[in-house]
């Protein structure tokens, strides 16, 4: 993988800037690594899906003849015998937050060849990611145990279930995709494989701490992803 | 290790100095191309047989395989439509045949063709073999994904075609699938087959994307010096559009395909409506058919584009070469290009008008339908005029150009027909819909893969076709293509519906017994005359003519590699420097009709070229 080199070549700012490098040779994102445009193309394609699988929710829930479960009362967490609502989400969603911010912090040291720094910051992520999942499983199974079920549930329309189990299950399932990579860079960080370019295990590419931006973006955008579902699921 | 990559050999830049010499008046920097701003790629270099030919990173190899496991798929695809013809023209001739399989090789016919033989054949034999030579590179920006990409489709192809082997077979739903019906019980392959059809779309997508990335990164991130987006081959920029449409279309039928899994496997909802079955209500209830359809035509009718946009690219690139003119209006051929790929969103629901939509709907899909006609007859009329006057060689390639435009021309016009909502009402499901289709996506980009397989073959293999065979192979098709959806047109205005089985005693068996069979001798016929094509590669790589470089004295950059056929990474030590757009042919006061992308301006200073 190429490293950018812009010597010679004035970059200008705003609108002109933007018409003069689409009109130019070699690269239309001028300085931009590969993996970090494909990461960004990457990400559009899988805002389509998301969108795909919120506005299928949307019909799906507009269309079912018999009436909606309500969330604040299905996603309810008895706190000292009193029942909060959506305490659980709201806990999960902070934890997710921030491990955005984490994960940019380990952007800004990866960048500055800080080793120790950095690993530690990619760790706590992949922690914060990890807790996520953790109280996911935890909401799922106390929605089973209470006899929801992709099929039906005691709380109103059968969609409910269906809706919610595929959604927060796709979500869920990119988080812990994350997490392993988040675990697998960590070590790969303290192990110094950055700072050597050492290659990859795969690819054969040289390492190059921008790998930390560009997974970086993957997480901030499961985390996007979230407070869209939040905000259309539970709050709805 | 180190002699398995070639490392950072930086790019020589080329001094103004140190080209060509040029006539009087030439200023020193007339030859200025910017210096290189990205270091050389790093490559993987294979080995083995293992890492050279079977999980190959090299796109050109990768281009291959796609190329000839699409054709394997194309084949099984063709030899179903075969069984089909058999059937419709000569009812009860094969014992074997019932109703149940009839539904299934009309659906996997119609899934195989589009899906997994012509999206594969353009942007995963195409896309991967001429982009990076088209635009310079030395590879896919992403070897190693390129390579998971083709193993990835090879194995949803096989899931596919073990849909055929397990119990109850393929899905017999139609290639839409359109739910309820799809997955209940009485359709053909609603246990197994539907699953694995889901399951290989899944994996074809996840599969298209890893490549689909590749293409997009390596037009907009690696082309070589002085390669402008503007000065790119309309054979790349056919593709790459049609890729950027895929990026933002397979999602849709991703949902749809797990969806439709859920509903089959765990009994959710989410296509279901409440079902009266023998008189008791089915478990299933409350949800969405239209859903469905909505989620399905999203992706289906920019997969059209997907198709044509390559076909597009390619055709206006034989065109050029072979009548040895400018492609008429490159920037509007461009533009039209981007502007379909752009409507290409907005035009679904036609394919829904019968499904009960709201008449303003059905208003505005008719309206953005019809406005899509505009960028694309601006294309055939860029193609036509830039044959006017040409000097126009008459071989395989320019034969399958010219059948091209006809085709296109004929299954376009009746697009216009089928847009319109109060035309279409009538002739919905009909046989109209049928020849339509295989005009307009089947046929036309049909004749462009053969021109472009007899236009690249000299590249890819070092030998020409033989053009004997070739014009043989050519008029069966075109001639047998035409008998096929000509009189298939005529079936529909008289309201023979499509995908029935048998058309027992109602007065459409009477009256169209004599055109089904010709239609069906035509058919086959012109499945045979495919195998002239596989007789014609297997005799060329034997026995045909060695080609040499540059053969067809074209200009764009995949004909001007220091070796033929082209080794892995392209282009040696030196990457090429582009300093013109590929159409310069008969360029007044220039010495040869043809001056090649990396001509520098201070050689042909004395000509009437004009600054692309």
């Amino acid at each position: 993988m190429s490293e950018p080199k812009l010597e010679g070549i004035e970059l200008k700012p705003g609108f002109k800037g933007m018409a003069e490098d689409t009109g130019s040779d070699q690269t239309m994102f001028k300085g931009v690594h590969w993996g970090k445009a494909m990461m960004w193309i990457f990400l559009l394609s899988d805002t389509f899906i998301f969108s795909c699988f919120l506005i299928a929710y949307m019909k799906g829930r507009g269309s079912t003849p018999v009436e909606w479960p309500n969330p604040s009362e299905v996603f309810a967490l008895d706190a000292f015998g009193v029942p909060v609502p959506l305490l659980l989400i709201a806990i999960m969603t902070f934890v997710l937050i921030t491990s955005s911010g984490t994960m940019a912090l380990a952007v800004k040291y990866g960048y500055e060849k800080n080793r120790k720094m950095c690993g530690w910051l990619v760790l706590a992520t992949a922690i914060g990611g990890l807790t996520f999942v953790g109280m996911q499983a935890f909401e799922w199974s106390k929605l089973i145990h209470e006899g929801v079920r992709p099929w039906e549930n005691p709380f109103g329309a059968p969609q409910f279930g269906s809706f919610f189990f595929m959604i927060t299950g796709f979500h869920g399932t990119h988080v812990s995709i994350g997490v392993i990579f988040l675990f697998i860079y960590a070590y790969k960080v303290f192990a110094g494989h950055y700072d050597q370019q050492k290659r990859g295990w795969f690819t054969s590419m040289k390492g190059n701490y921008v790998e930390i931006e560009i997974l970086g973006l993957y997480w901030h955008f499961v985390d996007l992803v979230w407070v869209f579902i939040f905000a259309f699921f539970y709050l709805w | 290790m180190s002699e398995d990559y070639n490392d950072n050999k930086t790019i020589q830049a080329q001094s103004s100095e140190t080209m060509g010499g040029g006539g009087a008046g030439v200023t020193p920097d007339m030859d200025y191309v910017r210096p290189a701003e990205i270091a050389d790629q790093d490559l993987y270099h294979g080995h083995s047989f293992i890492t050279k030919w079977i999980f190959c990173q090299d796109a050109k190899v990768i281009g291959v395989q796609y190329f000839l496991l699409a054709t394997f798929t194309g084949v099984i695809g063709l030899i179903l439509s075969w069984l089909m013809r058999l059937q419709l023209g000569f009812p009860g001739a094969a014992g074997f045949m019932t109703a149940e399989h009839y539904y299934q090789f009309v659906t996997m016919h119609g899934m195989i063709m589009v899906v997994y033989f012509l999206t594969a054949l353009f942007l995963g034999g195409f896309g991967n073999y001429l982009i990076p030579l088209m635009v310079g590179a030395r590879d896919m920006v992403f070897p190693y994904l390129n390579m998971v990409s083709f193993w990835s489709f090879f194995v949803a192809v096989a899931v596919l075609m073990a849909s055929f082997f397990v119990p109850g077979g393929p899905t017999g739903a139609g290639w839409t699938l359109y739910p309820p019906q799809t997955i209940l019980e009485g359709t053909p392959g609603s246990g197994a087959g539907i699953l694995l059809m889901c399951l290989s779309l899944i994996l074809f997508v996840a599969g298209f994307t890893m490549g689909g990335l590749n293409y997009l990164i390596t037009v907009l991130q690696a082309r070589t010096r002085g390669m402008t987006l503007m000065r790119m081959p309309l054979t790349v920029w056919g593709i790459f559009t049609a890729t950027v449409l895929a990026m933002l279309a397979f999602p849709a039928l991703l949902v749809g395909a797990l969806m439709m899994s859920l509903d089959k496997v765990l009994g959710t909802s989410f296509f279901m409506p409440t079902i009266l079955k023998a008189g008791e209500v089915l478990e299933y209830g409350g949800g969405s058919p239209i859903l469905f359809q909505h989620l399905f035509w999203f992706f289906g009718h920019p997969e059209v584009y997907i198709v044509a946009l390559p076909a597009f690219g390619i055709i206006s690139d034989l065109i050029s070469v072979h009548a040895r003119k400018n492609i008429f209006g490159y920037r509007m051929m461009v533009w039209a290009i981007v502007g379909i790929g752009a409507l290409s969103f907005f035009v679904w629901a036609h394919h829904m008008y019968v499904s009960g939509m709201n008449p303003w709907f059905g208003f505005f899909f008719a309206t953005t339908t019809l406005i899509i006609a505009v960028p694309t007859a601006m294309k055939v009329y860029n193609w036509i005029l830039t044959l006017w006057r040409g000097n126009i060689r008459m071989n395989t390639v320019m034969l399958w150009c010219l059948g091209f435009i006809v085709t296109f021309v004929n299954g376009g016009i009746t697009g216009i027909f089928l847009g319109n909502v109060s035309v279409d009402v009538p002739l919905s499901d009909t046989y109209f819909v049928v020849a339509h289709f295989h005009m307009v996506m089947g046929i036309a980009p049909l004749m462009v893969i053969m021109g472009a397989i007899y236009h690249w073959f000299p590249l890819v293999a070092g030998r020409f076709l033989s053009e004997k065979l070739g014009k043989w192979h050519f008029w069966l098709t075109f001639l047998g293509a035409y008998s096929i959806y000509f009189p298939m047109h005529y079936l529909g205005f008289i309201g023979v519906p499509r995908r029935y089985f048998e058309m027992y005693d109602s007065p459409y068996m009477t009256s169209t017994v004599g055109m089904n069979e010709f239609i069906s001798l035509a058919a086959f016929l012109v499945g045979a005359a495919q195998f002239i094509l596989i007789f014609n590669i297997i005799k060329t790589l034997k026995t045909g003519k060695p080609a040499g470089k540059n053969p067809w004295k074209a200009n764009s950059l995949e004909w001007l590699t220091p070796t033929v056929p082209p080794e892995h990474g392209n282009w040696g030590d030196r990457l090429p420097v582009v300093h013109r757009w590929p159409y310069d042919f008969s360029v007044p006061g220039a010495k040869d009709d043809y001056i090649t992308q990396t001509t520098p301006p201070s050689e042909v200073s004395n000509t009437g070229v004009e600054k692309t």
